[in-house]
């Protein structure tokens, strides 16, 4: 081949450390001030934040455990990716609505979601299941970038409820390959939706490290659509707040749509199956464990003597309990009655599926009429 | 296919290992053909059907893509255009439906267009099919969608043996080949001879004899309805199960001539039954052997649900019970 396809400087080497990375709080654990974006929390708020991401890490960690033991069948680790979830799930109002992918589970937290309606679907026991409506989360969607456009398009009714909500919805690096993701955008841009795209870019989609989805860094994409791109470190909360409250202000205020490319990391597998010392070195991992999230968020509260040793020794003891519970929780967790997936298929009855309902009981039926050897 | 022997050309393989080689024969033979896919480098694809194939070919011959199936298939049309025969991999059932809007409307049809100047020689794998217990749109089943379009052809293989002809022979095709891997039996072994001669890609085959009933099956029910034979054997049923290999085109003879000798035929596949593959068999026979069949076609299939979650989707699967119960029915006629 004359011309060799696989060009290795895609764009210049983007270690995420260029001067349009909003951070509030470095990796070491000292505020910093940004020109645009800064923040006010009372130590309450400080000590908030960093429950949330204690307990998000212990849930994250539990469900892997549980996937071990057999429990789940599957998991998608949020490891690393806690500030960038909690941050942009802390901006949200009541009547805002998320749309996640399937990695979301900070935001969900920050949503009032049960973490035991997260592990439904990983265990295998239902595909969802929770009302979306309740805490304005939309179920989780695997197929990748296609929530995008259903955030923008719930957007357009919120705009035209003329309520005061506006819509984020998640996505990853690899997502913004999508068709779907690109259409989300030219939508969102040209009916000016009230829309926050969230982006956590951890670097990789699987196996494809960003390098394989784009050519110039992800928050700069906006500007050719027509609506402005921030990047934030991904793995500092108080930044991440910061800029989706801004972002959310922006989209009520009637100002269309943001882009927030969180710049984090994926320090886990990409889910349970995954075996990622086949395309990534650890001196990488390692390189990103010096800018753990929680981490430097407990180092600024140390430095600042926010929080008594009771609250961290009461934080400890609640870890330990949603531990419990989460345990618990999956184990005691119902297989579905396997005539349920009749259920629902349909708003109305359909003659086919209630036809084919009626075969699998009258099926089941004549096995227990048969007993041990009937087929 | 005569039965492998013993030879140095010959060793035991899973189906992932013979579809592997498979490619690497026809990367070796063919410079024009190349794959592509999400993640099928430096991981080997998630089912490392592609494991080592970047390594040895390059990066421009096996190419990990951006994650867009649309941008996948379109851009493999370019390819074929400009003389290449692109392998795509798409990396489960349920995400192939981002491209399928090129696979329909352009794929299938652009030889037609062209009055057949332009061949479109690609080759689309997507591992297909449930009972790995994993969560949505990853247990799918919509090969009727493919075999439904004109100018597709649509082939599954069964087992390691095919997988391996079956890659080369769908690779060497110039017509668009969606190729459907039963996932679930990517880990079954079989001895495959290199060097044997294969069967056409798209005949069916009469894998195990009997005379008194025909059980259709394709893909990963092939498995499930020999144990089903052998389990009928020892009740002294003899059932001829016939694998399709290919779906479009589906080789109706060879169906045909069994039902004429057997009188009842049951069709098995994991997609739904309603407008499903076994539906056109059952048509298609009916027509045919009107007056040999004792008995209806019987379907056994999935129902007109969505892919149950994965702990249930036992239920959903056709298995050995329902197999026998279809043929008790058959015969009981
Ligand atoms: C349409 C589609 N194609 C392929 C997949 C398989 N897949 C699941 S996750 C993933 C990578 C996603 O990467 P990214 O968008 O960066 O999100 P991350 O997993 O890193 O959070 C792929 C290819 C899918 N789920 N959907
Ligand atoms: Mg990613």
């Amino acid at each position: 081949m004359a011309v060799d396809s696989t060009d290795g400087t895609l764009f210049p080497p983007d270690s995420g450390a260029g001067p349009e990375l909003i951070q509030l709080l470095t990796p070491e654990g000292e505020r910093v001030e940004h020109p645009d974006y800064s923040i006010d929390l009372s130590d309450d708020e400080y000590l908030g934040l960093y429950r949330d991401l204690v307990l998000v890490r212990r849930f994250d960690a539990e469900a892997t455990a549980l996937q071990r033991q057999g429990e789940l069948g599957l998991w998608a680790s949020l490891l690393g990716q806690e500030a960038a979830q909690i941050g942009s799930g802390r901006a949200l109002s009541p009547n805002d609505y998320v749309f996640p992918t399937y990695r979301e589970h900070g935001v969900a937290w920050c949503r009032g979601v049960d973490p035991l309606n997260l592990l439904g679907m990983f265990r295998g026991v239902n595909h969802g299941g929770w009302d979306p409506r309740e805490n304005n989360f939309q179920l989780y969607t695997i197929v990748i970038g296609a929530q995008t456009l259903h955030g923008v398009g719930y957007a357009m009714g919120v705009q035209r409820d003329g309520s005061d909500g506006a819509v984020v919805t998640y996505f990853g690096d690899g997502a913004s390959s999508q068709g779907d993701v690109n259409e989300a955008f030219t939508f969102a841009a040209v009916f000016n939706a009230p829309v926050v795209f969230f982006c956590q870019n951890n670097q990789w989609a699987i196996s494809e490290p960003t390098e394989r989805q784009m050519k110039v860094p992800l928050y700069r994409r906006a500007a050719g659509f027509g609506f402005p791109g921030v990047r934030v470190d991904g793995n500092d909360v108080l930044a991440c707040l910061a800029v989706t409250r801004a972002a959310l202000a922006r989209a009520r205020r009637g100002e269309g749509p943001m882009l927030i490319e969180a710049f984090t990391y994926r320090m886990g597998a990409h889910t349970t199956s995954d075996d990622p010392t086949r395309y990534r070195s650890n001196a990488e991992l390692e390189e990103w464990r010096l800018k753990d999230p929680i981490e430097r968020l407990k180092s600024y509260l140390h430095k600042q003597g926010i929080g008594t040793p009771e609250f961290f020794a009461a934080l400890e003891a609640e870890s330990e309990e949603l531990g419990k519970r989460v345990r618990n929780g999956v184990r005691t967790m119902p297989d579905p009655d396997p005539v349920s997936m009749f259920a629902h298929v349909y708003a109305d009855s359909h003659t086919l599926v209630d036809r084919e309902r009626a075969e699998f009981e009258a099926y089941h039926a004549s096995f227990v009429d048969a007993g041990e050897d009937g087929h | 296919m005569a039965p492998a022997e013993s030879t140095g050309t010959s060793r035991q393989m899973s189906m992932v290992q013979a579809l592997n080689t498979g490619l690497r024969k026809s990367l070796e033979s063919d410079p024009k053909v190349l794959i592509m896919g999400e993640d099928i480098g430096k991981l080997g694809g998630v089912f490392r059907v592609t494991d080592g194939l970047q390594k040895d070919f390059g990066e421009d011959r096996v190419v990990d893509t951006p994650l867009a199936e649309s941008g996948i298939v379109g851009t493999a049309i370019g390819l074929a255009l400009a003389g290449y025969r692109p392998v795509v991999e798409i990396q489960f059932d349920g995400f192939v439906f981002p491209a399928y809007d090129q696979i329909v409307t352009q794929l299938a049809k652009m030889h037609a267009r062209s009055l057949g100047y332009v061949k479109l020689p690609i080759v689309i794998r997507i591992p297909f099919g449930g009972g790995i217990g994993a969560v949505e749109h990853h247990s799918e089943s919509p090969e009727a969608y493919f075999a439904h379009t004109a100018g597709l052809r649509v082939v599954s293989c069964s087992n390691p043996v095919d997988a391996y002809w079956m890659i080369q022979q769908a690779i060497a095709s110039d017509d668009p080949v969606i190729f459907l891997e039963p996932k679930r039996r990517y880990w079954t072994k079989a001895e495959v001879d290199t060097a044997a001669t294969p069967d056409p890609l798209y005949g069916s085959r009469v894998v195990r004899p009997g005379g008194a009933c025909t059980v259709v099956a394709y893909g990963p029910m092939v498995a499930t309805c020999l144990e089903a034979a052998a389990a009928a054997a020892e009740e002294g049923r003899e059932l001829e199960v016939i694998d399709l290999r290919s779906l479009s085109p589906l080789d109706f003879d060879a169906v045909e001539k069994s039902v004429k000798r057997t009188g009842h035929l049951v069709v098995v596949h994991e997609a739904p039954s309603f407008l499903g593959i076994g539906a056109e068999v059952a048509a298609t026979i009916t027509e045919r052997c009107f007056y040999h069949l004792e008995a209806p076609v019987l379907r056994v299939g999935g129902y007109h649900t969505p892919y149950p979650p994965s702990r249930v989707e036992e239920d959903y699967l056709p298995d050995l019970d329902r197999v026998l119960d279809a043929v008790d029915r058959s015969l009981a006629w």
